[in-house]
């Protein structure tokens, strides 16, 4: 089949897609758009997480078809062409929150929605928004770091900018 | 928030060139920005026209004969480009890590629950999966092999590999056994010597690597006959020795070029799909790329040993120990791995950081038709510090003193000796290390008047809002090596070139260290910034053109690795002071490189090393070893077998829900001594990581099998610490210097698993007043249920 969608503000077409694929697959193997990690494809790891018409949503969960004619945001999709890095992306890499990477750009995603709806989250409330996406090499604490740096940079720049 | 503590009379920070790039500061990875884009290729990543997917048909059975498998109705498949089983082999049938005994392709017989019959090549992964379902494999199912009372005892029940295929160290089904006897061993005159006696066993489960990136990658069929393969491993050099024979093709024809690694923790020392993809792609004649799933990534890689540990410590009324005696017996599957380097650390690691004068211990492996099981972070040591240090609780208990001063008064420090006749010679602070989690401020105690249930056990299950919860506090110190052991000489090449480029002074280095998630490319620039005294460092792709790196693992490759990226830039940087010396007559001895500027300390800047260099690249390749070891003696276990020690202690507090046998931990504190931190925040991020996994294999992580099949293969039902799960890590980093090593670092990345585990199950026991003689803990192990 054929699927029509809008990936990161663009439209775009995949071909023979068989009935079975998922999201994540679609993404990944037709679309060029990698980002979006396979750790576990079962909904476990979160690290597959993108937007999907504005909800943050486990890509190896949706089937490719579900997306016709929707909206799906991926992590190659977060930084802004003209001012870089995304506040989260950057506060990752500045936090060392970033080792093997492979759970990055499903936390990522996750921290970018957190942030949208809760610009200063506390402590807790970081642990249960991301408590769906695995990290096997950080043990976490500085992705905590990485979670607060965004927030206290992304809270002085909409300060600054009023 | 963590701290930093340095320590040393002459610290080697002072004399060493500061830059703030260099080592001893925290530059950011290289590949960070790729890694947050989504733009970093892992393995699993990779794309290639006209590729193919590749599969394995895995035996459902642990243990039978094959009797025959027919593979017509599978290839006559749309789509389906090729299958094949063990006789469409062109080389070697076997390989393996340390010990050559694993096949390809299942060979006549399964050992183990998922163990590859046959492969598959299709043009969709979808294709494949429905073909490998259309082969038809007809299995004898044998009983099988599964309890240590039954590998002992191969008379009746049989062997893993018959004795005639024999190919390991030992006999049976024992794949390599190791005995440590110090002083006057373990006697009953030497048991008279003790006032109290502690005895108990000990049963750490089987934990898994679960690295997030599946095993992939992407093999390549060249035109003069050879593979290329883009793969995500540990060891390029070492991978492609084993895969090249297979292949029936010399080594300079498999040339490896390590894609994205999302992390390995030892699940990658031993191959997985890589010389599937290879058989593959040389039949086809087509790009092959295979990605496992989560399930398959269960079956295709070995595991941590699970261990069973008879202790027995004998110390005096006023605690000093006077004996160990210790069996330790590791279930290793059915093919080695590196099962002989576990047994190696399991029994030579076995006393842990303490003093002991007299021991005797046996370390074993075994053939079994369990999942083969190999590296993991920490092996050996990690199942033997549960054991120890649970011991030392018992015993303090016993003796009525406090479990970190028994520790304390026990403790190895610089000049002890090991009862493998090894003495410490370099710092081993650790008495210092338990003191510094002990005086840490402990974390508040539950505020009952103003909960929130996210931070209690159950969390957002909403079990408990405060009832039934008690606090405990648990301590534990661990002893671990760096480097491979035994007489092996695991050296790493570096090859570094300096050059101008667009009017600037750059050095690139070019090593096949696999870089997994460490960030040893992050050192490897640091230290190129230091010794030549550049701002801008590149880092060449790893692969085999360049020789051997050594493998990422025994927390060797900033010692190896990076001591070889410091002897060929020191080359490099005597080769630019020799060209200055030629052209310009140069007699000084003080020179430096600082700035991009050669420097003398008497007169000053000489001239720039873009001036100096112009159109000349200097390009260097050096080999690093480290200093020699001997194995061990097989009856004593004596000899000079490890090259570096390293230690760290934990403090774990941990909320207990007694009713439902739920456990929270609070924080988990570690100190550690790293020698010299050339990344201070990569260095916190390994001790952080390397603790969590600790973690999860005190309460959570386990395969659980039965009669040799595995139950939980998939991250719903194999649990790893989520970021609920996981609390804050305080760390106190010391630096004492290691005068052997380069800069006087130690390897860091395993110590902190092996005390992390200990330290939470004894607070737990303090929570509960349990014995908790088994890892991971369930809730029913609390509530008795």
């Amino acid at each position: 089949m054929r699927v029509t969608f809008n990936a990161n503000g663009r439209e775009v077409e995949a071909d023979d897609v068989w009935e079975g694929e998922s999201l994540l697959f679609m993404l990944r193997e037709r679309l060029g758009l990698p980002g979006s990690k396979n750790a576990c494809e079962q909904g476990e790891c979160g690290s597959c997480t993108v937007y999907l018409d504005g909800s943050p949503v486990c890509s190896c969960l949706v089937a490719a078809g579900q997306v016709q004619d929707r909206e799906v945001r991926t992590v190659e999709g977060l930084a802004d062409a003209e001012t870089g890095l995304d506040p989260v992306q950057q506060a990752f890499i500045d936090a060392g929150a970033v080792q093997c990477g492979f759970c990055t750009p499903g936390l990522l995603v996750q921290t970018h929605d957190l942030l949208e709806r809760e610009p200063q989250p506390s402590d807790s409330d970081i642990r249960e928004a991301l408590s769906g996406n695995l990290c096997r090499c950080t043990g976490y604490e500085k992705i905590m770091d990485a979670v607060r740096l965004a927030s206290a940079r992304k809270c002085h720049t909409s300060e600054v900018s009023q | 928030m963590s701290t930093r503590t340095i320590r040393g009379e002459k610290n080697l920070q002072d004399i060493t060139t500061a830059h703030p790039d260099g080592i001893g500061g925290s530059p950011l990875r290289p590949d960070g920005t790729l890694k947050v884009k989504g733009e970093f290729a892992y393995s699993s990543d990779l794309w290639h026209e006209d590729m193919l997917w590749g599969m394995a048909l895995r035996s459902p059975h642990a243990h039978a004969k094959i009797l025959s498998i027919d593979i017509s109705e599978a290839l006559t498949q749309p789509g389906v480009y090729a299958v094949m089983t063990h006789d469409d082999i062109p080389g070697s049938k076997l390989y393996g890590l340390e010990v050559v005994d694993q096949p390809a392709i299942a060979t006549g017989k399964v050992r183990y629950h998922g163990e590859a019959v046959a492969i598959i090549a299709a043009d969709h992964p979808e294709t494949a999966r429905r073909a490998l379902a259309k082969i038809k494999v007809e299995y004898e199912v044998l009983p099988p092999i599964t309890t240590e009372e039954q590998c002992l005892d191969p008379e009746t029940y049989g062997y893993v590999h018959s004795p005639e295929e024999y190919k390991a160290h030992a006999s049976g089904n024992i794949v390599h056994q190791q005995k440590v006897v110090s002083g006057l061993g373990v006697t009953d005159e030497v048991r008279a010597l003790a006032d109290v006696v502690v005895v108990g066993d000990y049963e750490v489960g089987m934990q898994d690597q679960a690295f997030l990136g599946p095993e992939s990658g992407l093999a390549v069929p060249a035109e003069d006959g050879g593979i290329d393969l883009y793969i995500a491993t540990q060891w390029l050099h070492v991978d492609r020795q084993q895969i090249a024979p297979v292949l029936g093709l010399p080594e300079n024809k498999v040339r490896l070029t390590l894609a994205g690694v999302g992390g390995a923790f030892g699940g990658r020392e031993d191959l997985s799909m890589q010389i599937h993809a290879c058989l593959l792609a040389q039949r086809t004649g087509k790009p092959v790329k295979i990605v496992y799933s989560r399930e398959e990534s269960f079956f295709g890689h070995v595991h941590r040993h699970p261990a069973k540990m008879r202790y027995e410590h004998g110390a005096t009324r006023d605690g000093k120990l006077v004996y160990m005696d210790a069996r330790i017996v590791l279930d290793g599957g059915a093919y080695a791995s590196a099962s002989p380097a576990v047994v190696g650390n399991a029994s030579s690691l076995s006393v842990g950081p303490y003093e002991i004068p007299n021991v005797n211990v046996l370390a074993v492996a075994l053939y079994s038709n369990n999942p083969s099981c190999g590296a993991m972070r920490g092996f050996g040591a990690v199942q033997a510090c549960f054991a120890y240090e649970s011991q030392l609780d018992k015993l303090a208990a016993e003796l009525g003193m406090d479990p970190v001063e028994l520790r304390q008064l026990n403790a190895v420090s610089q000049g002890s000796y090991l009862p493998t006749g090894q003495m410490i010679d370099a710092p081993a602070p650790v008495a210092e290390l338990l003191q510094k989690v002990k005086d840490l401020p402990l974390p508040q105690p539950l505020d009952l008047a103003n909960l929130d249930i996210r931070e209690l056990p159950g969390a957002l299950s909403n079990t408990s809002h405060g009832e039934g919860i008690v606090r405990g506090v648990g301590y534990a110190v661990g002893l671990k090596n760096v480097g491979f052991s035994e007489g092996f000489d695991d050296y790493s090449t570096a090859r570094v070139r300096l050059e101008v480029i667009g009017g600037e002074p750059v050095a690139m280095v070019h090593t096949a260290m696999a870089e997994v998630g460490q960030g040893g490319v992050t050192v490897h620039g640091q230290i190129a910034r230091t010794e030549l005294g550049v701002e801008r460092v590149t880092i060449h792709p790893a692969n085999t053109e360049v020789g051997s790196a050594g493998s990422t693992s025994a927390s060797r490759q900033t010692y190896m690795t990076g001591g070889a990226v410091k002897l060929a830039a020191e080359a490099v940087r005597n080769e630019l002071f020799n060209l200055g010396r030629s052209r310009y007559g140069w007699t000084y001895n003080d020179l430096s490189l600082v700035g991009g500027k050669v420097v003398s300390a008497s007169a000053g800047v000489l001239i720039s090393m873009v001036d100096l260099l112009g159109d000349h690249a200097i390009d260097l390749t050096r080999e690093h070893h480290h200093r020699p070891t001997v194995p061990f003696d097989k009856e004593t276990g004596q000899g000079f077998g490890h090259v570096q020690y390293t230690f760290c202690a934990h403090r774990a507090v941990v909320d207990v829900d007694i009713e439902l046998g739920l456990v929270k931990v609070v924080e988990l504190a570690a100190a550690q001594d790293v020698g010299k931190a050339l990344n201070p925040l990569s260095v916190i991020g390994q001790i952080q990581g390397g603790s969590t996994q600790g973690l999860g294999l005190a309460v959570m992580e386990e395969i659980i099998t039965r009669d040799g099949k595995v139950r939980n293969p998939s991250f719903t039902d194999y649990l790893i610490p989520t970021i609920l799960d996981t609390p804050p890590q305080p760390v106190e980093i010391m630096e004492l210097a290691d005068p052997h090593a380069p800069y006087g670092l130690r390897g860091v990345g395993e110590a902190p698993t092996l005390s992390s585990t200990p330290a939470i199950v004894s607070a737990i026991r303090a929570a509960t007043g349990l014995a908790l003689m088994r890892v991971p803990v369930r809730p029913e192990h609390i509530t008795g249920t």
